[in-house]
């Protein structure tokens, strides 16, 4: 494999990505999945890396659940999208940055329809003022919230107390990296690093000393995909997804696996169990799972976060042979206190 | 007779070669510009030719024997400024060199299309993934068949249209020549390699020349090439370097995922960067395709929107050799026309 033909691809696929200001959203499971997570992210942004960014009680889900499982319909969805705009100009940001992967597949397919029919964008300006009375403008900048961790990588890293590096062979650890499909997979250009390659989880593991490992079913899904979950007669489809993914990455013995989307650390981290159970099979060293992070809970690893704090103890497979490995110090008695 | 007219063809591939000797030998002074250190363009790269396999070098010292002294050639030419003066034009070249025409005839043919491109085949990233061009360099250079690891391949996947009939990529036109260079070149590997497993998969067999319909049959029944009829989604790499592509089996309507030890990619043709320089120097009229818009598409293939301007070759849209030989020589005797002013240049439609 030739790194330069990918490092030359990236080139290509570059973002504007704004550097302060930000408006964020929530995703409506990830504080149900993951909670530290989204703690951890606003945590750095202000102490760390000393960024103005706010949040209106009054954001809602964006709905690209119920619009991927085909209970809501496109019209609601720019609606609602027009009034998560409407919240952001009230408050004065322009800069906005969803925590979600779905619901930044949901904010850029709304903003290019409104570009390639502005009709569209007019009706709902008429749906939301004749709703709720509300105005709207476009956002200056759209931005995944992995894409502000990727922005500030090398800040992240001059500040960071471990590297993913293993302390006992001081080589790299081996990082899977999982974008989600609805980051880049539509709209190629608007992430970092493009839909094939895609850079902004590598770029984050590269900077923080860790090396990604390529497999043949790295662009696969992680088995949410939505309709392979949520109808439940599809469920097998969804577990069949994951194991595939861990079968082809196998033999490339991951240290670990960080995850960009709401759903693919939950499916790529409790599948494990689920497959054990049929299968009697585990992924990873020592008859052990492979643990599966999100990029906002390495970037919390690596500038020396308490891992409860940020929400570890919340992961069916066990972190501690990973902090082991990179040295991070943990209480194993208050793993589960409140 | 000798004619006082003059005739530059930029372009010295296939169809400016055979172009230039036709209006050499009808009298005209003719000048052939290649900006390439020889004459021949891409068919200097290709061994054999479908669909007889005559090596390729046949048809070039065929071509060849027509640049007699009428045709003064000039490589390594690059064109700085056209300037029209009334009915007449002036090139200048990049050495000082400035030359007068009365006529100008383009051909300046096609480019591959760049198949990093298609980024979810990894070429250029996947050491194993390689173009129908690479392969043919293997042929043409005599070396062994080989991996990236140097291991004798045991089994090989060409996919068609690549860069062709593909919307996502732009290019929604065929190419032509690819299923039958598909077809040839998994023939030259049974030939080689007698063991390796082929296969091909396609959108189509556009089989549409005479004796193409014959390979390909040849190809199955005798070569044992298996065709599968589907498009590629993606090729990844496994751990040992051999590529897993997965693809569609639309005959079957069942998805499918098959590892080849090394993946040939069909690349098609895409409007040379010669022809984007010479057609806004010349302001000349480009189609939808990007390659050369002719005044019409059935009888007026060889003129452009430019008094004194005429096209021939692959710089209008894709074509195999023959077509563009043929097409040469109606460039040929279409300007002879214009320049004699021969009732036939009157008629309009």
């Amino acid at each position: 494999m030739r790194v330069q033909g990918k490092q030359n691809i990236w080139k290509e696929y570059q973002k504007e990505i704004a550097d302060d200001k930000y408006f964020y959203v929530r995703s409506c499971v990830r504080q149900n999945f993951f909670p530290g997570s989204e703690v951890t992210f606003l945590r750095i942004l202000r102490e760390v890396l000393g960024k103005n960014i706010f949040e209106h009680p009054c954001h809602t889900t964006c709905t690209g659940i119920g619009y991927h499982g085909d209970i809501v319909p496109f019209d609601t969805l720019m609606t609602i999208v027009a009034r998560q705009f409407s919240l952001m100009t009230e408050s004065g940001f322009e800069n906005f940055v969803p925590s979600c992967i779905t619901s930044f597949g949901i904010y850029t397919e709304v903003l290019d329809t409104w570009e390639h029919f502005p009709e569209a964008e007019e009706k709902v300006r008429n749906y939301l003022k004749k709703a709720t009375g509300r105005e709207f403008k476009i956002p200056g900048n759209l931005a995944h919230a992995s894409d502000i961790i990727y922005k500030f990588r090398k800040e992240i890293a001059a500040k960071s107390k471990f590297k993913l590096i293993n302390r006992n062979t001081g080589m790299p650890l081996k990082v899977v990296e999982h974008i989600g499909c609805h980051y880049a997979k539509m709209f190629p250009d608007k992430g970092v690093g493009g839909a094939e390659y895609p850079y902004v989880l590598t770029g984050m593991v590269e900077e923080w000393g860790g090396e990604v490992i390529d497999y043949p079913e790295r662009r696969h899904c992680c088995g949410f995909g939505f309709r392979q979950y949520l109808v439940q007669a599809n469920r097998g489809y969804s577990l069949a997804c994951s194991y595939k993914k861990f079968e082809s990455m196998a033999p490339y013995k991951p240290d670990i696996i960080i995850t960009n989307c709401p759903g693919c650390p939950m499916f790529l981290d409790r599948w494990q169990y689920v497959i054990n159970e049929m299968e009697g099979k585990k992924y990873g060293e020592n008859g052990q799972g492979i643990p599966v992070f999100t990029y906002e809970e390495v970037a919390g690893l690596v500038l020396g976060y308490n891992p409860w704090d940020i929400g570890l103890q919340m992961h069916q497979i066990s972190c501690e042979p990973v902090l082991d490995k990179i040295g991070i110090p943990y209480d194993i008695e208050s793993k589960y206190k409140v | 007779m000798k004619s006082s007219k003059k005739v530059v063809t930029i372009g010295g591939g296939i169809a400016g070669m055979e172009a230039s000797s036709f209006l050499a030998a009808m009298g005209y002074d003719v000048t052939l510009l290649e900006k390439a250190g020889e004459l021949g363009g891409h068919l200097a790269k290709w061994e054999k030719l479908f669909p007889t396999m005559r090596l390729g070098k046949e048809v070039l010292n065929f071509l060849s024997q027509g640049i007699y002294e009428n045709v003064k050639v000039l490589c390594n030419a690059f064109i700085e400024r056209i300037d029209r003066e009334l009915d007449d034009f002036r090139i200048y070249l990049a050495d000082g060199k400035v030359l007068e025409a009365n006529a100008i005839l383009v051909t300046t043919g096609y480019d591959l299309f760049d198949a990093r491109k298609k980024e979810e085949y990894g070429y250029g990233i996947y050491d194993n993934v390689i173009t129908s061009a690479d392969l043919e360099e293997f042929f043409s250079s005599g070396k062994e068949i080989r991996t990236a690891s140097g291991k004798t391949p045991a089994s090989v996947g060409f996919v068609h249209c690549v860069g062709s009939r593909d919307q996502k990529i732009g290019n929604v036109y065929c190419s032509k020549v690819c299923c039958v260079t598909a077809v040839k070149q998994s023939i030259e590997l049974k030939e080689k390699l007698s063991d390796v497993k082929i296969f091909c998969f396609y959108m189509d067999m556009r089989m549409y020349g005479m004796h193409f319909e014959a390979l390909y049959k040849e190809a199955q029944e005798k070569w044992g090439v298996q065709f599968i009829r589907g498009r590629v989604s993606e090729a990844c790499e496994n751990s040992d370097g051999s590529i897993l592509v997965k693809v569609e089996d639309t005959l079957a309507g069942r998805p499918m995922r098959l590892t080849v030890d090394m993946l040939v990619l069909m690349v098609g043709f895409v409007p040379s960067e010669g022809t984007k320089k010479i057609g806004n120097m010349l302001n000349l009229e480009f189609g939808p395709n990007r390659f050369f818009k002719t005044r019409d598409q059935h009888v007026l293939t060889n003129v452009s929107n430019v008094k004194g301007v005429f096209f021939a070759g692959a710089c209008t849209a894709p074509k195999e050799i023959t077509h563009a030989i043929t097409d040469a020589r109606a460039a040929a005797s279409t300007i002879a026309s214009y320049l004699e002013q021969n009732s036939v240049e009157k008629r309009t439609i």
